[in-house]
């Protein structure tokens, strides 16, 4: 069995307190992300996943329920141990990024933590060289496309080297160009090491890539596996607002359209392999 | 717009004046301000202008992004130079016709004056073309350190100069957004008088005001996340490193005002 990394049980946040009316935006929800996991958190917007990501470092506390991280409860004593443990990139590429130049904001996290100089300056070179950023060390933040100011806060991120990256909407505001930039920095940097990834999504193309898949509802659990069998459901999920994987939707289409196929497809490759040797099979 | 920014202007470069440290560069400027007053007559003002020909020279900056720093000031040169010309009553009259009368002491008090202002001006656009504003900003926090026994927020001061110019082009971009969006609609900010322009900004203000509380608010999380925690057992990135040439152009800086004292009357 893998090491527990962050565990939820049972837990329920809301936002006004008072106000009786008012659904929870987390009810009810536990999991368990295990050590080198890349577990995903789809949902559409509202459906609590942003409050989840909130939960899970700190920004928040849950009125019921617990939050482990590491094993140990996430309280205001170990909340800063457990931050150092944690790089987060949020949405927005612009409002997360402090410092004037790439490699500035790339040693905002160290400074933070009090990393002599010395050690600093080697680990901003190797985080900017693990995103391929190198060549942009003095840029200033204006100068860079939204994919790459996104990977200056993964490059942020990874400079403490913490065991968990948990990804808030991290590309919902990128051209598709910059999401495969991101991404593919996020896969590249799991085949390195055994970095824990927690995305939080309303993109099921990104999903896919997660081993596991954590559905969102209302503030509820609603669905909890791998990608394949979430995306069994179909038209479920459409229904709950998310958007189908092209591969999927076209697939899909294709069917209505009368033609054969033999399984449902996720990803562009298996539907291209599936068509192009449909009709060997009469 | 950005173009016409100079604050914050820097045009890099690899010269004498570019690789001082920036501490170095700002004790220059500000003991150059005390400097300036010692002279008095015509020889300690040529020695001011000479000498700060020689730090032009020696920044390699065209004089171009300097005459350009000194547009804004220079109808304050001009009225303080006739300030002093039709109100000095000294010395022969020079010039008379009806009520004007020109005094010898007026003119000279008027360029004497206007020459202060022009190296000053000069000097302190070559501390922000030759420097950062994050050299610039980490100066201003070591030195002014020693206040924290005064309970003045150093750091927190240092950092909101820095997130401030950070921030500087993205709200900028942003205006220009909401501009051409507001536009798009039909609003009209160029014509009309001047209370019709200042209320066609509203529509541009609010958006913006908006959208910067949003984008504090992310920051601030963002921060937070990344362990800011204040100033308290932080280290750096920047080191700034003081040299000998930083010491040499404060001690040429003291030599020229021991020149100075020499030659004033």
């Amino acid at each position: 069995m893998k090491r527990e990394i962050i565990s939820l049980q049972e837990v329920t946040f809301t936002y006004a307190e008072e106000d009786k009316s008012m659904r929870p935006a987390v009810n009810n929800v536990s999991y368990t992300v295990y050590e080198g996991e890349w577990v995903a958190i789809v949902g559409h917007n509202g459906s609590g996943k942003s409050t989840l990501a909130r939960l899970m470092n700190g920004l928040l506390f849950p009125q019921t329920g617990k939050v482990r991280v590491f094993g140990e409860p996430l309280d205001e004593q170990s909340l800063w141990d457990t931050r150092s443990q944690m790089g987060m990139v949020f949405q927005n590429p612009d409002n997360q990024f402090v410092g004037a130049t790439v490699q500035d904001d790339v040693a905002f996290a160290l400074e933070n933590n009090g990393v002599p100089f010395e050690e600093m300056v080697e680990r901003v070179k190797r985080s900017l060289l693990k995103v391929k950023m190198s060549d942009f060390m003095n840029s200033e933040p204006h100068h860079l496309s939204g994919g790459q100011k996104q990977r200056v806060a993964i490059a942020g991120a990874i400079a403490l080297q913490p065991k968990i990256l948990l990804l808030d909407e991290a590309t919902s505001m990128l051209d598709p160009q910059g999401r495969d930039e991101v991404l593919s920095t996020v896969q590249q940097l799991r085949a390195e090491t055994d970095l824990t990834v927690i995305s939080i999504t309303h993109d099921l193309e990104e999903a896919l890539l997660a081993d596991r898949v954590i559905m969102m509802n209302q503030g509820n659990k609603y669905a909890e596996g791998k990608p394949e069998e979430i995306f069994q459901r179909g038209q479920e999920l459409v229904d709950l607002g998310l958007d189908l994987p092209f591969a999927m939707n076209v697939s899909r289409l294709l069917k209505k359209q009368g033609v054969t196929l033999v399984a449902e497809h996720m990803s562009e490759e298996e539907l291209v392999n599936d068509l192009w040797t449909s009709h060997f099979n009469k | 717009m950005l173009e016409k920014m100079i604050f914050g202007r820097f045009i890099p470069g690899d010269s004498f004046i570019h690789r001082l440290d920036a501490r170095a560069k700002l004790i220059f400027v500000f003991l150059f301000i005390a400097v300036v007053f010692i002279a008095n007559n015509w020889i300690t003002y040529a020695i001011l202008v000479l000498f700060t020909f020689l730090i032009i020279r020696m920044s390699r900056i065209r004089l171009y992004f300097l005459v350009n720093g000194l547009k804004p000031v220079v109808i304050l040169i001009i009225f303080t130079f006739l300030l002093h010309l039709f109100f000095t009553r000294e010395g022969a009259i020079i010039f008379e016709w009806k009520f004007l009368r020109i005094y010898e002491e007026g003119l000279r008090q008027g360029i004497f004056i206007s020459i202060r202002f022009f190296v000053l001006v000069i000097l302190t656009s070559i501390l922000t073309l030759t420097t950062t504003p994050i050299s610039i900003t980490d100066a201003l926090e070591t030195l002014l350190n020693p206040l924290k026994k005064w309970k003045l927020p150093v750091h927190e001061l240092a950092l909101m100069m820095s997130i401030s110019l950070r921030f500087i082009p993205t709200l900028m971009d942003e205006t220009d957004k909401i501009m051409k969006a507001q536009m798009a609609r039909g609003s009209d900010m160029t014509t009309g008088s001047m209370k019709e322009r200042m209320n066609a900004i509203v529509p541009l203000l609010i958006p913006l005001f908006v959208s910067a509380f949003k984008r504090a608010e992310d920051l601030a999380t963002a921060m937070e996340v990344r362990g800011y925690k204040g100033g308290e057992g932080r280290t750096r990135y920047r080191k700034l490193e003081w040299a000998t040439k930083d010491t040499v152009i404060i001690v040429i800086l003291l030599i020229l005002a021991i020149i100075l004292v020499y030659f004033r009357s």
